[in-house]
């Protein structure tokens, strides 16, 4: 007797047991509501931790004084230090020694220190020179303290050589896409791929290799299924999810930290596809390596650390040593944050993220077959 | 007879252990076939070459005629399979992992409705419908194993050591469903290390260090030469109290083998001897009998022990 197939050998053929695989893995989702709540609010959180607490622009630097001079000239100086939104004078110091203590023992990054002779020289007309300490422990702050300071010395010396204020040039910059230069506004887009790639990875890797710990994909390996069927079977589900909560972490972005999408949203829900394609696929991959589920977590964590560094989210690609511009290119998160941050900040287009958008997706597809064929390598085993 | 189950000279090697070693035998249509073996003997194994998962590094095998390599993929739509580990979803319903596995083997709609009630009535699950698998029984949870295994009426179904760890009658429950389906012409594959569930099957094959060393009906295994050596017999002592006597039975001269049985001792003696036995154990009762299963394969595994000595 032949039994009815609503499968048949051809294209569907590939992906016999699809449908069931996924209709089953949406029961388990809905069952498991402790894991259901963790992986939809985890990320929420951390966004809201990360989001709140980096922040790269240099404010509020604490700084000391020593006023050796001790005249109206010095105290206009530390006036307009101050006045700065960089600096923020915690307090005078009365010799050298303790200007080096309050930055040795990190009470302040930048100590200032006024000459006796400050006030003298200037209406002598000779240089009077300002020693600025600078701790260069965060290289950030260092390099925003003395490029500020140096600021701050030019405007007081034209001050003093042009009276009347009237400068001959001027230098108007005038940031675009991000105005107001907030860090928000630039790490939370890339904390959406992170986010969004951890979890993901997750919830995928540890439901396949769960079944292979419980002994339901031995059985599952004795029928028709195939290894693709099982794959995309398992991946809608979780694609689901995590573009649900990919949506909420935009809801989250736009109205808790203002960040303002100049983009097209749509464009940037479509465009995440080809990236949840891809952090399914590695998932999938993922479990196929995996025996344990201890050892699956492990690996899908070994993703996080290069998807944070080398992919553009904190570091400049540019400034990287040849070697890890190329693993960088490797890394899917690199492509994704370049569309978040394409369209949600430049307000960037289809014709400028195609190429970003073709890779996402081959690697995507390379990663299911890869994960197809390995699983079917390894029921064999 | 056109054989439903065919293997031929099976080896199957992981690296340098030979897991399977040139194995062959034949099953026919509606046959009730015990595979017998200690664990790690290579049972499991043979199934998963069987149903086309694993390549055999010799031999081959059909299956309803299909090539066990070429035609894997068709081969699994006509079998069923029901592993040693409870291989169903803990957190379904009974209904919930009936349904997955009829839309794992493809059926749908009517067809797929039609078969749940059949298989329901023949396992008696109903009651049981809305209950997280989690929450069955052992024996219960066999049965919906089985229920699932059978859902697309498959003509050869596989059964790796059904029926451990799960009480007596639920056991006997489970090895009545199975003569009835073999009646309706079902073949069966059952591993066992139970001697007293491979007395049930039609022809047992016993699987010993990767080799099959015996295959047959019961009654043929019984007679088997290498069971029953020339010029021994095998004989049943019943004393008050066997355990007392056993070592001074096994010291005496002329006895090959002796272990308790019940409330007596069998053992293997030679015919020469048999007289000079019954007069030292004059207390107690000397009959012979025939080989019990597992007395025919103590012998034969004794045998490979000496000759692999």
């Amino acid at each position: 007797m032949k039994e009815h197939d609503v499968y048949g050998d051809g294209f569907r053929g590939l992906f016999r047991g699809l449908v069931p695989v996924c209709r089953k893995e949406f029961l388990h989702v809905t069952r498991d509501r402790g894991t259901l709540f963790f992986a939809l609010l985890i990320p929420i959180l951390q966004l809201f931790l990360f989001g709140f607490a980096v922040d790269t622009n240099v404010r509020q630097v604490p700084t000391v004084v020593l006023d050796d001079s001790h005249t109206q000239e010095s105290r206009d100086l530390i006036a307009r230090f101050a006045a700065s939104d960089v600096f923020a004078v915690r307090g005078n110091v009365q010799s050298p020694g303790e200007l080096d203590g309050a930055i040795r023992a990190g009470k302040a990054r930048v100590g200032i220190r006024i000459p006796f002779d400050y006030a003298r020289r200037l209406q002598d007309g000779t240089t009077a020179s300002v020693l600025v300490l600078v701790d260069g422990s965060d290289s950030t702050v260092a390099g925003q303290a003395m490029s500020s300071s140096t600021g701050v010395a030019l405007e007081q010396s034209l001050a003093q050589v042009l009276p009347s204020g009237q400068l001959p040039i001027e230098v108007r910059p005038s940031v675009l896409y991000n105005p107001a230069t907030r860090s928000a506004n630039f790490f939370v887009p890339g904390l959406i791929a992170i986010l969004l790639q951890v979890m993901t990875i997750l919830l995928i890797a540890l439901s396949l290799v769960r079944e292979r710990e419980r002994g339901t994909l031995e059985q599952l390996t004795m029928t028709p299924v195939a290894p693709l069927g099982l794959m995309v079977g398992k991946m809608i589900p979780y694609g689901v999810l995590a573009f649900a909560e990919l949506c909420a972490i935009l809801a989250v972005m736009r109205v808790v930290f203002l960040v303002p999408v100049h983009g097209s949203v749509v464009l940037l829900l479509a465009l995440s596809l080809p990236f949840l394609l891809t952090v399914l696929g590695l998932g999938l991959v993922i479990s196929t390596r995996a025996h344990t589920q201890a050892e699956a977590f492990q690996l899908a964590m070994g993703t996080v650390l290069p998807s944070v560094f080398l992919s553009g989210y904190i570091f400049l690609i540019e400034n990287m040593p040849l070697f890890f511009r190329g693993v960088s290119r490797l890394i899917p998160a690199t492509y994704y944050i370049r569309i978040v941050r394409g369209i949600i900040l430049r307000g960037a287009g289809i014709h400028d993220l195609w190429v970003e958008t073709l890779v996402l997706t081959l690697m995507g597809c390379g990663a299911i077959l890869l994960a197809a064929r390995q699983f079917v390598r390894q029921s064999a085993g | 007879m056109n054989a439903v189950i065919a293997a031929d000279h099976l080896t199957i090697r992981f690296g340098a252990v030979t897991a399977v070693k040139d194995v062959s035998f034949t099953i026919g249509k509606g046959e009730l076939f015990g595979f017998l073996g200690p664990n790690g003997s290579g049972k499991t194994t043979i199934i998963k070459a069987l149903c086309g998962l694993l390549r055999p590094s010799e031999g081959t095998g059909r299956i309803l005629g299909m090539d066990i390599q070429k035609d894997a993929a068709e081969i699994r739509r006509h079998v069923g399979y029901m592993s040693q580990k409870f291989g169903l979803y803990e957190d379904l319903t009974v209904a919930e992992n009936m349904a997955f596995y009829a839309g794992v083997y493809g059926l749908e709609g009517q067809r797929a409705q039609q078969r749940t009630e059949e298989v329901l009535r023949l396992t008696g699950i109903r009651p049981y419908l809305e209950r997280r698998a989690a929450q069955l029984s052992g024996g219960w949870k066999q049965r919906l194993a089985l229920a699932c295994a059978i859902i697309h009426s498959p003509e050869v179904v596989f059964l790796d050591e059904p029926t451990a760890g799960i009480d007596p009658v639920a056991r006997r429950a489970l090895w009545d469903l199975l003569f009835e389906l073999s009646g309706e012409g079902v073949t069966f594959f059952v591993t066992t290390h139970y001697m007293d569930e491979a007395e049930r099957c039609g022809r047992v094959g016993y699987i010993y260090l990767s080799e099959l060393m015996a295959l047959g009906s019961i009654a043929e295994l019984r007679r088997l030469p290498e069971a029953n050596p020339g010029g021994t017999a095998r004989v049943q002592i019943d004393v008050e109290n066997p355990s007392a006597i056993l070592d001074r039975v096994r010291r005496m001269e002329g006895v090959r083998e002796a272990t308790i049985f019940g409330h007596s001792i069998h053992a293997l003696v030679e015919e020469i001897r048999l007289e000079g036995i019954r007069d030292v154990l004059r207390e107690a009762r000397v009959e012979t009998i025939e080989p019990s299963l597992e007395d025919v394969f103590v012998t034969l595994t004794y045998r490979i022990m000496e000759t692999s000595r």
